[in-house]
C-alpha cells in the first residue's frame, strides 16, 4: 500500500554552512572582462581609453598644473575677504559645531540596528562614512603645505571624535537634550561670528558664504514648502489653487530669473524710502522662494504615501483636522522624505554657484576672481583655480548623496 | 406655552457661525483676501516707486531701438527690442533642442553602460556619474568655456578631424550640406513627400500583420521606400545639395556650419552634466522592469537582444519618461546659465536689455513668461507621449 505523500511534513533541509562564494582571480577575470570575443575587444579598446585619460588627469594634477594660485588663495577661497585676525571666530565656531555635530553622531549609534551597531562603533566607521571630507582636509594641507593648518584640521577631526564618544556614552533618556545642544550650538555658532565686533552674514564670502546660503535657504524654505504642500492637499479649492499657482509657476521658471528679480526688482515692491536689504539676504531670498516649491513636491509626495487609514483612524479616535494633520499625517510624511529632502538640499547647495551672477563672491567667483588678480594674469591658471572649486562642490554633494542612500537604507523607505 | 424655534433649527440646518460650508467659504475668503492685499500693497509699493524714479510700467520700450548688436546674428543696433528678444528665443531653442538630443544619446549609453556585465565598462559609467552629477552645472559650463575651448589653439594652428571639424578658440566648424543648384527647394520637397510615402507603407505593413500575422519587416519596408523616392529626386532634380567642408583659411574658416566658442560651452557643459542625470534614470528604469519578465522571456527562449528590445525596453521606457520630461526641462531652464558666458540667448538678451536703461520689471516678466511657455510646451508633449505609451489597464 503506497504511503499517502501529500499529507507528510517536508523534511527540514539543513541549511550547509558553506563558506561565502569567492571566485579565484582568474576565474573573476575571465567571467567579468574577457567572456566572450566582443566582451575581450570591448576591454581591451575600454583600459587604452581609460589608461590615456587617467595619464593625461595625473600628469595634470601632479605635473604640469600650477597650483600656487590655489595655494596662495586657499584662506580666500574659504572666507574671501574675511578680516583675518577674526579668523579664530570662524575656527571657534567649527570645533564647537564639530564637537556638538560628534556627540549627535554618536548618540544615533544607540538607535541603529543591533548587527549595524557593532559595525557603527568600530573605528573604521569614520573612514567610510567621512572619507570625502577626510580627503579634502588631506588635500587642503597639501595646497597649504602649512604645520598649523594641518594640526588645526587635525584637531577638527580628534574633536569630533571625542563628540562622539562623548556621544555614545550618553544614556538613551539623553538623546533628545543632545538634539536641542546641536540646535543651540547651531546658533551660539553664528552668534560667535557675527557678535562683540563680528562679521555681519552680509560681509561673509567664499565657501563660508555658499554654505551659509544653502543652510539658510533650505532651513527657511522648509516651513515654507510644508505649508505649500499641505495648501495643495487640502479640501478648500481657493487654497489648492493658490498652492498650484505658486509651485508651477516657480518650478515653471529657472533659479536666475528669480535671482534677477531680487537683485533688479525687489526693492521696488519695498515701501517707498525703505532700506534695500544687502545683497546676500536678497539673493537668500530668491533661493528660499525658489526651494520652497520644490520641497513643496517632495512633501506632497510623503503626504500621499500616508495610508488613508491612519486618517480614517485619527479621525475615529475623535481628532480634530488640525491635530490629525500635526501629529499623525505629517511626522510620517516628513520621516519617508528625509531621503529626497537631501537631494534638495544637494540641488540647492550646488545652486548656490548661481549667486555669482548678482556679483556675490561665493566659492565660484572667488575662483574666477583669482584669475584676475596682477599675480596671477594672463598664466592660463584657469583650470587650477576652477577645478579646485568643483573639488569643494564634489566633496559636499557626493558626501551628502551617499548620506541620503544610507538614510534611505536605514528608514526603510520603499521596502515596505 | 410653545417658545418659537429659532428659525436656523426650522430649517434643519445650523446657523451660519456653525455651519460647515460657511466656515469653509469664511476661511477661503480671508485667505485670499488676504494675499490680494499683500499683492495689492507690493504692487502699489512698485508703482509709487517706478514713478518716482521716472521709470514706465508700460511695454512701450519694446518698439524702441535696442542700442546693442548680437553676434552671430544679422541683429542691428537699430532693430527694436523686441527683434532681440526673439532672436534670444530663437538661440535658447536651439541650444536647448541640441542638447536634449547629445545628452540623451551619451545618457543612455552611460546608463547602459553601468549595467554592463563588462567590469570595466560599468566601472568607468559609474565614475562618470558620481563625479559629474556632484559639480555645479555652472562650474562645468564656465570650465568648459575658460579652461578648456578659450585655451585651444588659435584659428591659425587648428587641428582638424578628418577634414569634417576643425576645433579653434574661436569656436567649431562642422562640415554640413548645402544646396548647390536651383534643383534644392524640389528636393526637399520630394524628400517631405518621401517620409510620408514611407510612413503610410510603414503602418499598412503595421495593420497587415495584425490582420494576418505575417512577418511585417516594417522599418525595412518604410526605409526602403523612402531611399528609393529620395535617390529618384535626387538624380531627377540634378545633385541639389553638396557637402560644404570646412576649409582653412590664414585667417578663419570657410564652409560649414561655425559654432561660436560660447555656444559650444554651453552645449557642452548641459548636455555633459544633463547625461549624467539621464544615465541614473535610464539605469533606474531597466533595474525596475521586474525581473520575472526577463526571467519568462529567458523560459520563452528569447534572445538577449529580443529579450532587451521586445521585454525590457519597452517596459523601462514606461517608467523612463516622466522623469526624463524633467531632466530636458532642467536642461532648458539651465540654458539660462550661458548669462554667465555671453551666449546670446533670451536670459543674457535680457540683462543686457535692462543694463540699457530698458525697464527691469517688464523685462523679467516677459522673460518668466517665456520659460513658462518652454516649460508648459515640453510638459504638453511629454503628457501626449505618455497618454500613447501608458499601460491600458482594465
Amino acid at each position: 500500500m503506497a504511503t499517502d505523500t501529500s499529507t507528510l511534513e517536508p523534511l527540514p533541509i539543513p541549511e550547509p554552512d558553506r563558506p561565502a562564494y569567492r571566485a579565484k582571480p582568474k576565474d573573476w577575470v575571465r567571467e567579468n572582462l574577457f567572456s566572450g570575443p566582443v566582451n575581450s575587444i570591448v576591454t581591451i579598446v575600454g583600459a587604452l581609453v581609460i589608461a590615456f585619460l587617467a595619464y593625461r588627469a595625473l600628469r595634470f594634477l601632479f605635473v604640469t598644473a600650477r597650483w600656487e594660485a590655489v595655494h596662495v588663495n586657499l584662506t580666500n577661497y574659504m572666507v574671501g575677504g574675511f578680516p583675518r585676525d577674526e579668523l579664530w571666530r570662524l575656527w571657534a565656531a567649527v570645533y564647537l559645531l564639530t564637537l556638538l555635530g560628534g556627540m549627535r553622531w554618536g548618540v544615533s549609534v544607540h538607535r541603529t540596528r543591533p548587527t549595524d551597531g557593532r559595525a557603527e562603533a568600530s573605528w573604521r566607521a569614520p573612514l567610510r562614512r567621512f572619507w570625502p571630507f577626510i580627503v579634502f582636509a588631506l588635500v587642503v594641507v597639501g595646497l597649504s603645505a602649512s604645520p598649523v593648518t594641518a594640526a588645526a584640521l587635525l584637531g577638527v577631526g580628534m574633536t569630533a571624535f571625542i563628540g562622539r564618544v562623548a556621544g555614545i556614552r550618553v544614556p538613551p533618556r539623553g538623546v533628545r537634550w543632545v538634539t536641542i545642544l546641536f540646535i543651540l550650538g547651531c546658533v551660539a555658532a553664528f552668534e560667535v561670528m557675527v557678535a562683540f565686533g563680528g562679521v555681519p552674514y552680509p560681509d561673509w564670502r567664499g565657501l563660508m558664504l555658499t554654505l551659509f546660503l544653502s543652510l539658510g535657504g533650505i532651513l527657511l524654505s522648509f516651513p515654507l514648502g510644508v505649508l505649500l504642500a499641505l495648501g495643495r492637499r487640502s479640501t478648500f479649492p481657493a487654497i489648492r489653487a493658490l498652492s498650484v499657482a505658486y509651485i508651477e509657476l516657480i518650478r515653471g521658471v529657472p533659479l536666475i530669473t528669480l535671482l534677477f528679480m531680487a537683485f533688479l526688482v525687489l526693492g521696488f515692491f519695498l515701501p517707498p524710502g525703505t532700506q534695500t536689504p544687502s545683497l546676500v539676504a536678497r539673493a537668500l531670498i530668491a533661493f528660499v522662494l525658489f526651494t520652497a516649491a520644490y520641497v513643496a513636491e517632495v512633501v506632497r509626495g510623503g503626504l500621499q504615501a500616508v495610508p488613508n487609514e491612519q486618517v480614517e483612524a485619527a479621525q475615529a479616535l475623535g481628532l480634530s483636522p488640525v491635530k490629525i494633520t500635526a501629529l499623525i499625517v505629517l511626522p510620517q510624511a516628513l520621516r519617508a522624505v528625509i531621503p529626497a529632502m537631501v537631494g534638495q538640499f544637494i540641488s540647492l547647495f550646488k545652486d548656490t554657484s548661481l549667486a555669482a551672477s548678482i556679483g556675490l563672491a561665493e566659492l565660484l567667483r572667488v575662483a574666477e576672481q583669482i584669475n584676475g588678480q596682477p599675480r596671477f594674469t594672463g598664466h592660463g591658471l584657469q583650470a587650477e583655480t576652477l577645478g579646485f572649486a568643483a573639488f569643494v562642490f564634489w566633496v559636499g554633494a557626493y558626501w551628502m548623496s551617499k548620506t541620503s542612500q544610507r538614510l534611505e537604507k536605514r528608514l526603510g523607505v520603499g521596502e515596505r | 406655552m410653545g417658545v418659537e424655534a429659532p428659525a436656523y433649527r426650522r430649517s434643519g440646518r445650523p446657523p451660519p457661525w456653525r455651519d460647515v460650508r460657511m466656515l469653509r467659504l469664511l476661511f477661503q475668503i480671508v485667505v485670499v483676501g488676504g494675499v490680494v492685499v499683500i499683492g495689492l500693497w507690493l504692487f502699489g509699493n512698485l508703482a509709487t516707486n517706478l514713478d518716482r524714479q521716472g521709470i514706465r510700467t508700460d511695454f512701450d520700450y519694446l518698439d524702441r531701438s535696442a542700442g546693442f548688436a548680437i553676434a552671430g546674428s544679422d541683429f542691428k543696433s537699430s532693430d527694436p527690442v523686441w527683434r532681440a528678444l526673439v532672436v534670444g528665443v530663437k538661440n535658447t531653442a536651439i541650444v536647448s533642442g541640441a542638447g536634449i538630443l547629445l545628452a540623451s544619446i551619451l545618457g543612455v549609453v552611460i546608463g547602459v553602460s553601468r549595467l554592463s556585465p563588462n567590469w570595466l565598462i560599468a566601472r568607468a559609467a559609474s565614475l562618470y556619474v558620481e563625479a559629474v552629477r556632484n559639480i555645479p552645472v555652472l562650474v562645468i559650463i564656465i570650465f568648459m568655456y575658460i579652461a578648456v575651448i578659450l585655451k585651444l589653439p588659435s584659428i591659425g594652428n587648428a587641428s582638424e578631424l578628418f577634414g569634417i571639424l576643425v576645433i579653434s578658440n574661436s569656436g567649431l566648424v562642422v562640415a554640413s550640406v548645402e544646396a548647390a543648384g536651383g534643383g534644392a527647394p524640389l528636393f526637399a520637397a520630394s524628400l517631405a513627400v518621401a517620409a510620408v510615402v514611407a510612413v503610410v507603407v510603414l503602418i499598412r505593413r503595421t495593420r497587415r500583420f495584425d490582420r494576418t500575422g505575417q512577418p511585417h519587416h516594417r522599418v525595412l519596408w518604410g526605409a526602403g521606400t523612402f531611399l528609393i523616392i529620395a535617390v529618384v529626386a535626387f538624380v531627377a532634380t540634378g545633385t541639389p545639395v553638396a557637402m560644404s567642408l570646412p576649409q582653412r583659411q590664414e585667417f578663419g574658416v570657410t564652409g560649414g556650419i561655425r559654432m561660436s566658442p560660447e555656444f559650444a560651452a554651453l552645449l557642452a557643459g548641459l548636455f555633459i552634466y544633463t547625461a549624467s542625470h539621464i544615465a541614473e534614470i535610464v539605469r533606474g528604469s531597466i533595474l525596475a522592469v521586474s525581473r520575472g519578465q526577463s526571467e519568462a522571456a529567458r523560459a520563452l527562449g528569447l534572445t538577449e537582444f529580443q529579450r532587451y528590445r521586445f521585454v525590457v525596453l519597452p517596459q523601462a521606457l514606461r517608467i523612463m519618461i516622466p522623469p526624463l520630461a524633467n531632466q530636458y526641462l532642467n536642461l532648458t531652464k539651465n540654458s539660462s546659465l550661458a548669462v554667465f558666458i555671453a551666449y546670446p540667448e533670451i536670459t543674457r538678451i535680457t540683462r543686457i536689455a535692462i543694463g540699457q536703461g530698458n525697464p527691469a520689471p517688464q523685462g523679467i516678466l516677459i522673460l518668466m513668461g517665456i520659460y513658462l511657455f518652454f516649460s508648459l510646451t515640453i510638459s504638453a508633449i511629454t503628457n501626449l507621449v505618455n497618454r500613447r505609451l501608458t499601460y491600458v489597464t482594465s
